[in-house]
C-alpha cells in the first residue's frame, strides 16, 4: 500500500549554521495514528515544516502520498492539514471567514465551505463564537479554530504539532476522543506532543527524535513492551518497624514512604506477603513516574552517550 | 491547479483583502477624504485664489486630478504593505503557503486588493471634491486606466516593501522617505513647465510626473509629458515590479526558512 508519508535523508540546516535535522527517516502508513515525541528543540516542528513546506530543507526526500515535494508540491499540499504549534490566524478576522478563505485556498467553493466551517465550528463547539474577532477566543478554542481550518478542503494526512498544549484535561479528552473519530473515517493522523501519556493513549506508531535524529521508531506495543521495570511508592503507616524485602529492589525513602521496583515476571503481591508478614500496614500505593516518561529518559540519555 | 481551483483561490485572497479594509473603514476610508478637504480648503480656497490660473485653468481644477492621484497612490501602496507585513507578522501568511496557491495567485490577490483600496479612496476623494470644484472630464478611459495602473504599481510596490520589512516601522520608512517628496515634487501642485530647463530634465526621472500628468490629461485634457511616454513608463514599472514580486514570493524570501 501507498505509504501516507515518506521521509528518508532528511537534513535542515538552518542560517546561521544550526544543523535541525540530520539525517531522518519516517514512514507513516494510509490510517496510521502516529506519534512524533521529542524534547524541546528536537526538531519536530522543523520535520513537520519541511513537511508542510514553510521550511525549506537542505537535503532528502519527503513524499505525500507518492508526491514528491520536489517535483508535485501542489498535489502534496493537497492532501496535507496542518494545524500548526503556534497560532497562525489572523486575529482580527472571525473564525468563520478564516475557514471560509483557507477552504477558498484550496479550491473549496464558497457555498460548499460555508456549509463545511458550519459543520466543523459545531462539532468543535465553537459555534457561537463563529462571527466574533478570534482574538477574543481563549486558547483551548483557538487551538479548536485551527484544527476546524485544517479539516476544511477534507485532507487525507492530519499534521497536528503539540495540539493539546495549554488545553485542560477534560477538553484534552474530546479533542482525543474528535481525532480518534477522524482516525476511524480514514484520515491518517501524526501529532506531536510532549504529553506522553497522550502518544500512549492515542497511537499506534511512534517515532523518537532527539537532537535532530530518529532514536526509536516503533509500534506503540513493542515500546510499551520494551519497560521491564516499574517503581511504586508505598506510603506505609507511621511507626511501623523497618521494612525488610527480599528479591525485591527497595529504598526506604523516609521513616513512612518506601520505593520498590517491580520486574515485569514479579509480582506485586510478593511485596505485600512480605510486609504484612512483618506487620507493616500499606496506606496507599501509587506509580512513580509514567512508564513511558522512564523509557524516554532512557533513550535520550543513549541518544547523548551515543553522540559523545 | 485548474482553472476553477485558481480563480476560487484569487477570490478568496481579494475577498480577505476587500473585506479587511472595510472593517476598519475609520483608519483606511476616513482619512484621505479629510486630509483632500483640507488641501482644498488650503490650496484652493485661500492660497489657490491668489496663484490665479495654471496650465489654462483655474488653480483648484489643476490640483483636483493630482489630489485624487495621490490618495490612490498612498492608499494602494499602504494596503498592501501593512496587510502583507501583519499577515507575515501574524504568521497568517502561512494559511496561503501551506495550500496550493500559485504564486502569482498571492501577488495578484494583494495587488488586486491595494487596487480596489486605492480606486475605491480615489472615488471617495473624488466625490469629496465635486463639493469644492465642479469636475469636467476630458477622457474617460484615459482616467480609467490611468488610475488601474498607477494603483498596480504602487500596490505591487507596497507588497514588495512588506516582504523585505522586518518590523512595523519599515512598512512606513519608503512612504515617508520616497513616496511623499516623489509625490510632492510629481507635479500634483505645480506644471513641471514651471520649472527651469534643469529641473523639468531632473522631474522626468520622477515617475509620479507621468501618472500624475496622464490622469489630469484625462480631466482636463493638458499634460506636460505625451500619454504614450507616460503610459510606457508606467507600464515598464508594472512588469518590473510584478517580476521582482514574483522572485520574491516564489523564493520565499522573509517567509520560508
Ligand atoms: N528559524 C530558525 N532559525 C534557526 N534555528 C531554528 C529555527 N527554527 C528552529 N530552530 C532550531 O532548531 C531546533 C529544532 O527546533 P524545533 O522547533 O523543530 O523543535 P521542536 O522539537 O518542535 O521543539 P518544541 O517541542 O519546543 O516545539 C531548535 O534548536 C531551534 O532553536
Ligand atoms: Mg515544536
Amino acid at each position: 500500500m501507498q505509504a501516507a508519508l515518506e521521509i528518508s535523508g532528511l537534513k535542515k540546516t538552518y542560517k546561521g549554521g544550526f544543523q535541525a535535522l540530520k539525517g531522518i527517516d519516517l514512514q507513516v502508513t494510509q490510517g496510521d495514528f502516529f506519534a512524533l515525541l521529542g524534547p524541546n528543540g528536537a526538531g519536530k516542528s522543523t520535520t513537520i515544516g519541511v513537511i508542510t513546506s514553510l521550511v525549506n530543507k537542505t537535503e532528502g526526500k519527503v513524499c505525500v502520498f507518492g508526491h514528491d515535494i520536489d517535483s508535485e508540491l501542489d498535489k502534496a499540499k493537497s492532501f496535507l492539514g496542518l494545524v500548526p504549534q503556534e497560532f497562525n490566524f489572523n486575529q482580527f478576522e472571525a473564525p468563520m471567514k478564516i475557514l471560509v478563505n483557507q477552504a477558498g485556498y484550496y479550491g473549496v467553493d464558497r457555498k460548499v465551505a460555508k456549509q463545511r466551517a458550519e459543520k466543523y465550528l459545531k462539532q468543535l463547539d465553537l459555534w457561537d463564537k463563529h462571527d466574533q474577532p478570534s482574538r477574543n477566543l481563549s486558547g483551548g478554542m483557538k487551538r479548536r479554530l485551527m484544527i476546524a481550518r485544517a479539516l476544511m478542503h477534507e485532507p487525507k494526512v492530519l499534521i497536528l504539532d503539540e495540539p493539546t498544549a495549554g488545553v485542560d484535561i477534560e477538553l484534552r479528552r474530546h479533542m482525543w476522543d474528535y481525532l480518534r473519530e477522524l482516525n476511524s473515517q480514514g484520515i491518517t493522523i501524526i501529532l506531536t506532543t510532549h504529553y506522553l501519556e497522550e502518544a500512549e493513549m492515542l497511537c499506534r506508531n511512534i517515532a523518537i527524535i532527539d537532537k535532530g535524529t530518529i532514536v526509536e521508531n516503533t509500534d506503540m506495543k513493542t515500546l510499551l513492551s520494551q519497560l521491564h521495570i516499574e517503581t511504586f511508592v508505598l506510603d506505609l503507616k507511621p511507626g511501623a518497624a523497618q521494612p525488610q524485602l527480599q528479591d525485591v529492589d527497595h529504598r526506604l525513602l523516609d521513616d513512612h514512604t518506601l520505593e520498590v521496583d517491580i520486574a515485569k515476571s514479579q509480582s506485586v503481591n510478593a511485596v505485600f506477603t512480605q510486609l504484612t508478614e512483618q506487620g507493616i500496614e500499606v496506606q496507599s500505593m501509587r506509580n512513580k513516574a509514567n512508564r513511558l516518561e522512564e523509557l524516554f529518559v532512557t533513550l535520550v540519555a543513549n541518544n547523548d552517550k551515543g553522540a559523545q | 491547479m485548474s482553472f476553477t481551483t485558481t480563480r476560487i483561490a484569487l477570490s478568496s485572497i481579494l475577498h480577505k483583502e476587500v473585506n479587511r479594509f472595510m472593517r476598519i473603514w475609520v483608519q483606511t476610508l476616513v482619512p484621505p477624504a479629510i486630509t483632500i478637504s483640507l488641501y482644498f480648503v488650503i490650496f484652493g480656497s485661500l492660497i489657490g485664489k491668489r496663484i490665479g490660473e495654471m496650465g489654462g485653468f483655474d488653480y483648484m481644477s489643476f490640483i483636483v486630478p493630482g489630489l485624487i492621484m495621490m490618495s490612490v497612490i498612498t492608499n494602494s501602496y499602504s494596503n498592501v504593505a501593512s496587510s502583507f507585513f501583519s499577515a507575515k507578522w501574524q504568521r497568517n501568511v502561512e494559511e496561503m503557503l501551506v495550500a496550493p496557491v500559485p504564486n502569482w495567485v498571492i501577488v495578484a490577490g494583494y495587488v488586486g486588493g491595494g487596487m480596489a483600496r486605492g480606486i475605491l479612496v480615489g472615488l471617495i476623494v473624488t466625490i469629496v471634491a465635486l463639493f469644492f470644484v465642479d469636475i469636467q472630464i476630458h477622457n474617460i478611459w484615459v482616467i480609467i486606466a490611468t488610475v488601474m495602473l498607477t494603483s498596480a504599481v504602487f500596490a505591487l510596490g507596497g507588497l514588495i516593501n512588506a516582504v523585505f520589512a522586518g518590523s512595523f516601522d519599515d512598512i512606513s520608512i519608503i512612504p515617508t522617505f520616497v513616496l511623499t517628496p516623489l509625490t510632492y515634487l510629481g507635479g500634483v501642485f505645480y506644471s513641471i513647465s514651471l520649472l527651469p530647463e534643469f529641473w523639468q530634465g531632473v522631474s522626468k526621472i520622477n515617475p509620479i510626473v507621468y501618472m500624475v500628468n496622464a490622469f489630469r490629461y484625462g480631466f482636463l485634457g493638458i499634460s506636460d509629458v505625451s500619454l504614450a511616454v507616460a503610459f510606457s513608463v508606467i507600464g515598464v514599472f508594472i512588469v518590473t515590479l510584478f517580476a521582482i514580486a514574483m522572485y520574491l514570493i516564489s523564493r520565499g524570501i522573509g517567509l520560508r526558512s
